[in-house]
């Protein structure tokens, strides 16, 4: 049987902190039989060695906040054979989407003293809201050993496997006391997608929903068990603008809260 | 000298997106710019509004690489804000949080980002084919100090468990353990390190600096001190705004940074040994004499050395604080808001990280300013450009695009941190 050339695989970058990427080189026990495995033809924060594309898999990371981003990611998507989002940024616009609420020229003139070099979208966008995406991987940041499987689903053509359901499994299965219940500390895990191994509540604090709305969240029944707990609407507003804020199930409830006074 | 303009796309292996736009016209540089396209994200904006409780995990996502610098400068700005210190155990506890970030973000430095620039490589995964040995004892090393981010922080990015006060849970003494042991193997793997990058070739080149880093009167500093230089500066957090400017340039999406009444100065490892020597644990300060180095070092190539030397004191110091930990009662102090403005700064791996944040007595954020430490580098960078390319205008154009980088990484800058990407354009004229 003849050798197959290895599959290309890229990693771009747009508005985000560098986490998710950061993540692949925090397989620090699996990189080098990565490297092995594909060729790594696209990976500024890694290579200055730049393989042509087009790429067999591009992992993207960042949200769509410039014009020339909007641009670029157009590119990217013409050059990529499949396109996997990773991180909250790129699925959801990240917590730079707080603007999105808010009147971004407002937003300039208070970190920069002059707003006009600056070059920006009102908006920060997920790349799905722009192109077609073939996976998207949640997290503020990504699950590490979710990125490995969702490379190696890719390169062997099959679906990964990424649960879509709640936090909640993951404390279940981990074995941790629920926090709401118990101790009544709110948390976001009952409409938070999982991956992360819920982490927050094993440290004895609630799910502040970095992995965005899980699979059907129901948000309005959560937050009414929240108010049951006394927190008001402006903290119920503040907890689903979060990493996710610009996710759909989470921004319309945070909307049907911003209504209401405390 | 022939007119001649030259191009290169992309400058890798720094943590973010910017380009480099040098000009040479007869023989001398006429124009440094270090770009910076890293699209704004409006941090300080966006955290006006927010409960001061919720700043320490936004501001974390400033940076993927450095989040717990990010977390220890707000956490400290807002606990002066409120009238309160954390020490004992939690204290310990902090810092030991930071050596673990030390240890991960200098050890993805030195091995996957400025080594290949002494040995000639495109990437630690190019190098590894030829010493996979060194490359695999870096990626171990830097998965020591990921080790302590997940047992103390719940995950190396974006770590859960900081809060203003302290942390939401501590752990016993006993889970500390399984850490020491590890740590142990990284303290030989770093002092490995520290030898190996010695015997590195490095240009002979060097300039009149000043160095501005913490200091502590006990210790070296990650956490609390006061600033210092080698020119005469010595002042509390608070005034830094007496002392220091941002100003914009039309170029860069990052702010630079400079001394009031005076010019670029340098943060990071190579500042803080400077200024700190003294305060290095005798292991780390044994390996850095073996490694050819006084307690000065103006050589800005040698910060990889440093950088080296300090992963070994971090590995040094984090095996002290388990040894003498003894775990807290409880796992935070109350911590109650009032209407006041906080300073906090931290030494993160790349330098100084300065917060200040004005509350209201409700702890709602009026007004925050961030000052990263590669905004304050970058005016440093680009003079360091413009003295040192005259001396290697002979060389063949790729082989002065790689000095011009590899002189950029000198600093590890940290593009997303500063608001990434370099892109080099090289102009001759």
């Amino acid at each position: 049987m003849p050798r197959q050339r290895k599959p290309k695989l890229a990693v771009w970058k747009f508005a985000s902190c560098d986490g998710c990427q950061l993540s692949l080189l925090d397989c620090e026990d699996e990189l080098l039989t990565i490297a092995g495995q594909v060729d790594i033809a696209y990976f500024l924060e890694a290579s200055r060695a730049v393989v042509k594309g087009p790429y067999d898999l591009s992992l993207v990371e960042g949200s769509i906040t410039t014009p020339h981003d909007a641009e670029r990611i157009q590119q990217v998507r013409r050059a990529s054979r499949f396109l996997v989002t990773i991180g909250a940024c790129a699925t959801a616009g990240g917590i730079q989407a707080l603007r999105n609420f808010q009147d971004v020229q407002e937003f300039l003139a208070l970190v920069y003293a002059k707003p006009a070099y600056i070059r920006t979208l009102a908006h920060s966008t997920p790349i799905a809201q722009h192109v077609r995406v073939d996976f998207e991987l949640h997290g503020c940041p990504i699950n590490k050993r979710q990125l490995l499987e969702v490379i190696s689903a890719f390169l062997h053509g099959r679906k990964p496997h990424i649960p879509p359901h709640s936090v909640c499994m993951e404390c279940k299965r981990r074995g941790t006391v629920c926090v709401m219940v118990a101790h009544g500390t709110p948390c976001l895990g009952p409409v938070t997608h999982a991956g992360c191994g819920a982490i927050c509540p094993a440290y004895q604090r609630g799910c502040y929903g970095c992995f965005g709305p899980k699979e059907t969240p129901n948000t309005a029944s959560l937050s009414a068990w929240w108010r049951h707990l006394g927190i008001p609407p402006s903290r119920i507003v503040r907890a689903f603008r979060g990493f996710n804020a610009y996710a759909e199930a989470f921004r319309q409830e945070s909307e049907v809260h911003a209504k209401q006074n405390d | 000298m022939p007119s001649k303009t030259i191009k290169v796309d992309y400058l890798a292996r720094v943590e973010g997106e910017g380009a480099l736009y040098v000009r040479i016209k007869d023989r001398t540089v006429t124009d440094v710019k270090l770009k910076i396209f890293e699209p704004p994200r409006f941090f300080e904006a966006l955290l006006r509004g927010r409960q001061f409780t919720e700043a320490p995990d936004i501001t974390a996502r400033i940076c993927g690489i450095c989040p717990v610098a990010y977390q220890m400068s707000t956490v400290h700005a807002m606990e002066q804000a409120c009238g309160i210190t954390v020490d004992g155990p939690l204290r310990a506890l902090r810092r030991l949080l930071y050596c673990g970030e030390w240890i991960e973000s200098h050890t993805l430095h030195v091995y996957m980002l400025h080594a290949p620039d002494f040995l000639g490589y495109d990437s630690a995964i190019h190098m590894a084919k030829d010493h996979p040995e060194i490359v695999q004892r870096g990626l171990q090393l830097k998965k020591a100090g990921n080790e302590i981010l997940t047992l103390l922080g719940g995950r190396e990015v974006h770590p859960i468990n900081v809060r203003v006060g302290g942390f939401y849970r501590v752990p016993s003494k006993r889970e500390l353990a399984p850490l020491a042991e590890r740590l142990k193997w990284a303290r030989e793997a770093a002092l490995a390190t520290v030898q190996w990058v010695a015997g590195f070739s490095f240009p002979d080149f060097t300039r009149d600096y000043e160095f501005v880093a913490l200091r502590h009167p006990d210790e070296y500093p990650f956490n609390e001190g006061r600033l210092v230089s080698n020119k005469g500066l010595d002042i509390a957090v608070s005034a830094y705004d007496e002392h220091f400017v941002e100003e914009q340039v039309p170029y860069s999406n990052a702010l630079h940074s400079r001394r009031k009444g005076g010019g670029a100065y340098f943060a990071g490892p190579l500042a803080r040994y400077n200024l700190n020597y003294d305060k290095l644990s005798p292991l780390a300060q044994e390996a850095a004499r073996q490694a050819g180095l006084g307690p000065v070092c103006q050589n800005p190539f040698h910060s990889i050395i440093v950088r080296s030397v300090e992963i070994l004191y971090a590995c040094d110091e984090a095996l002290r604080l388990i040894e003498a930990y003894e775990m807290p009662d409880a796992p935070a102090v109350a911590v109650t808001p009032r209407s006041a403005t906080g300073y906090g700064c931290t030494e993160a791996p790349r330098g100084l990280l300065y917060h200040r944040y004005r509350l209201d007595a409700q702890g709602q954020i009026l007004d925050a300013k961030i000052v990263p430490p590669t905004s304050q580098n970058q005016k440093t960078i680009e003079e360091d450009l413009y003295a040192f390319i005259p001396h290697y205008l002979d060389l063949p154009q790729p082989a002065l695009t790689w000095r011009c980088e590899q002189a950029i990484r000198n600093y590890d800058p940290c593009i997303s941190c500063a608001t990434h990407f370099l892109r080099l354009t090289l102009e001759r004229e």
